[in-house]
């Protein structure tokens, strides 16, 4: 009932403002009152729903052909519960945290718990155009994906309650805090720091926190002696093209309006995929002497990944010229990790850590929309970018840490070898992907 | 009787058969199987990490055939499944004590 009234509401409004036509805009900016724009809620809405098919299928998927036969529903039933689970987290108090009424700088406070006082009219503070849910939904994908990119580190070998566990309290401990802090007017805010779509709160939170996990919870059993490869890399490519088309409302959405700042973040975020793919695809071909298939595909992420925070903020051939060091400082990350030892299983840290780290540099440096950076004579950016990154960084690996400590001390982060050996889909659910 | 068990190139089945077939040989049972020989598997690269994969997929043909047809059925197998490299297989040849066919009972070389 309440959700036919909201859309009766919100039709009423737009059906308003498409008839009072310009005149009605200029007498509402006039009297600086937040008004619902069309045209932008209906760009925001639909970039929700762009986000969500990034998480399921797309990531699920996208990491499901990578694990081995007997883990692929496990891993996808990752992705899939993790969506669910912190929709309810955001909408009882995750978004209040990161998006209420500003504590100190550090974090939201809980007068919108429940999503009280958040309507059908736009806030007064963030994307004043669209309605505040809107807004809040929109956020709500955000943080659900940004948990779930951190399974693909833990793949194959944790136990599912302690998922459960640390994806709650990652989310609420972690995700709203730095969500606060960069987008919610925080202290990194106030200092100027520039995160278009989530290069820090999205990618070096959950690609540094994936380290941490990947560490804690060790390698998988037999891992280095005997070979684990993809199962099924078709599903990856499926996931990769489901990643590449949800990620257009990731980053064109991110400008919170259907406007230039959409288009310039839409060009950006595909210029650098395709420059992603091409880089990684020709490194691996250099190195290995072999163009792959997981080549181009891990490119185009890790080339998506390192323009979420510069997609609004940067032209063309910056983005070109991001995505490529993408590809190729990626592949590096992830060929350099079978050195150091730790089994980050899907290469998260690889090439969402190192990406979205990359990204926020780049930010600094490329930055030529909108604000300036070093390459555009502002050097203070760079400063602050630099701050922004190494900061997310570490708040990212000593929280995890302290989550995973508690995860372990009280449910356990491991299945049992045994299980394990028979795989996630069979010992965690009873179910098999294929007979 | 003789039971002959070749391992030959996955690709090659079809040949096989064909020349098993036109000696007028009836039946056979394949199998899906993984080994290794001399051929030592091959490698796969996945994100710049190369695995050595040592068991490489082979198919198992086993045919019984009376003592006057194994040259012949011999010959046509290595004719059949032969490239020349490295990992064409190998053909095990063994007694056969008896056969039974399970419908009509029938023993020996009139079951074959």
């Amino acid at each position: 009932m309440k959700i036919s009234n909201l859309l009766m509401k919100m039709g009423l409004l737009v059906a308003i403002m498409v008839g009072m036509g310009e005149w009605s805009t200029a007498l509402a900016e006039d009297a600086s009152v937040p008004t619902v724009n069309s045209g932008d809620t209906a760009w925001i809405l639909m970039s929700s729903a762009l986000v969500l098919c990034m998480m399921l299928p797309g990531l699920a998927l996208f990491y499901g052909g990578l694990v081995r036969s007997k883990n692929v529903l496990g891993t996808i039933m990752h992705t899939a519960v993790i969506l669910c689970l912190i929709t309810i987290v955001w909408v009882i108090c995750g978004y209040s945290l990161a998006f209420g009424p500003d504590v100190g700088g550090f974090i939201g406070s809980l007068e919108w718990i429940g999503l009280q006082g958040v309507g059908s009219e736009p806030s007064t503070v963030y994307a004043t155009t669209i309605p505040h849910q809107v807004f809040m939904v929109f956020q709500l994908m955000f943080a659900a994906i940004t948990v779930a990119l951190i399974t693909g580190a833990i793949a194959e070998r944790m136990n599912f309650k302690a998922l459960l566990a640390f994806s709650v309290l990652w989310s609420l401990c972690i995700y709203s805090p730095l969500a606060h802090w960069v987008w919610g007017g925080g202290w990194l805010a106030k200092m100027g720091a520039l995160d278009f779509a989530g290069g820090a709160v999205v990618h070096i939170s959950s690609g540094f926190g994936a380290l941490v996990c990947a560490i804690m919870l060790g390698p998988r059993k037999g891992f280095g002696k005997e070979p684990m490869p993809p199962h099924n890399l078709p599903m990856t490519v499926l996931g990769t093209g489901l990643l590449w088309f949800g990620w257009f409302g990731f980053n064109g959405g991110s400008a919170l309006a259907a406007n230039g700042g959409a288009g310039v973040a839409f060009i950006a975020t595909h210029i650098a995929a395709a420059a992603g793919g091409l880089s990684w695809m020709a490194a691996e071909w250099v190195h290995r002497g072999k163009p792959t298939v997981l080549g181009i595909a891990s490119g185009i992420i890790a080339g998506l990944a390192t323009i979420t925070p510069a997609a609004g903020f940067v032209g063309p051939m910056s983005s070109i010229f991001i995505g490529l060091v993408a590809g190729t400082m990626c592949y590096i990350a992830v060929v350099w990790k079978t050195k150091l030892g730790y089994d980050d299983s899907l290469d998260v840290v690889g090439i969402h850590g190192v990406g979205g780290f990359m990204g926020i540099l780049a930010t600094g440096l490329f930055a030529s929309i909108g604000t300036t950076g070093l390459f555009f004579g502002n050097a203070g950016l760079f400063g602050i970018q630099v701050f922004l990154a190494l900061v997310t960084l570490a708040f990212s690996v000593v929280g995890t840490y302290i989550i995973l400590k508690i995860v372990d001390l009280t449910i356990g982060l491991r299945i049992s070898a045994q299980d394990e050996e028979m795989g996630l889909d069979l010992s965690q659910h009873s179910e098999r992907a294929y007979s | 009787m003789k039971l002959i068990q070749a391992i030959i190139k996955p690709f090659k089945l079809d040949e096989v058969k064909e020349a098993l077939l036109e000696l007028g040989i009836q039946g056979m049972t394949v199998t899906e199987v993984k080994g290794f020989g001399r051929q030592k598997g091959h490698k796969e690269t996945y994100r710049g990490t190369e695995y050595q994969i040592e068991f490489v997929p082979k198919i198992k043909l086993e045919i019984a055939v009376a003592d006057s047809r194994l040259n012949e059925a011999l010959e046509a197998i290595t004719r059949a499944a032969k490239t020349g490299s490295i990992g064409d297989g190998k053909i095990f040849v063994s007694e056969l004590q008896s056969v039974i066919r399970i419908r009509t009972g029938e023993t020996g070389e009139g079951a074959l």
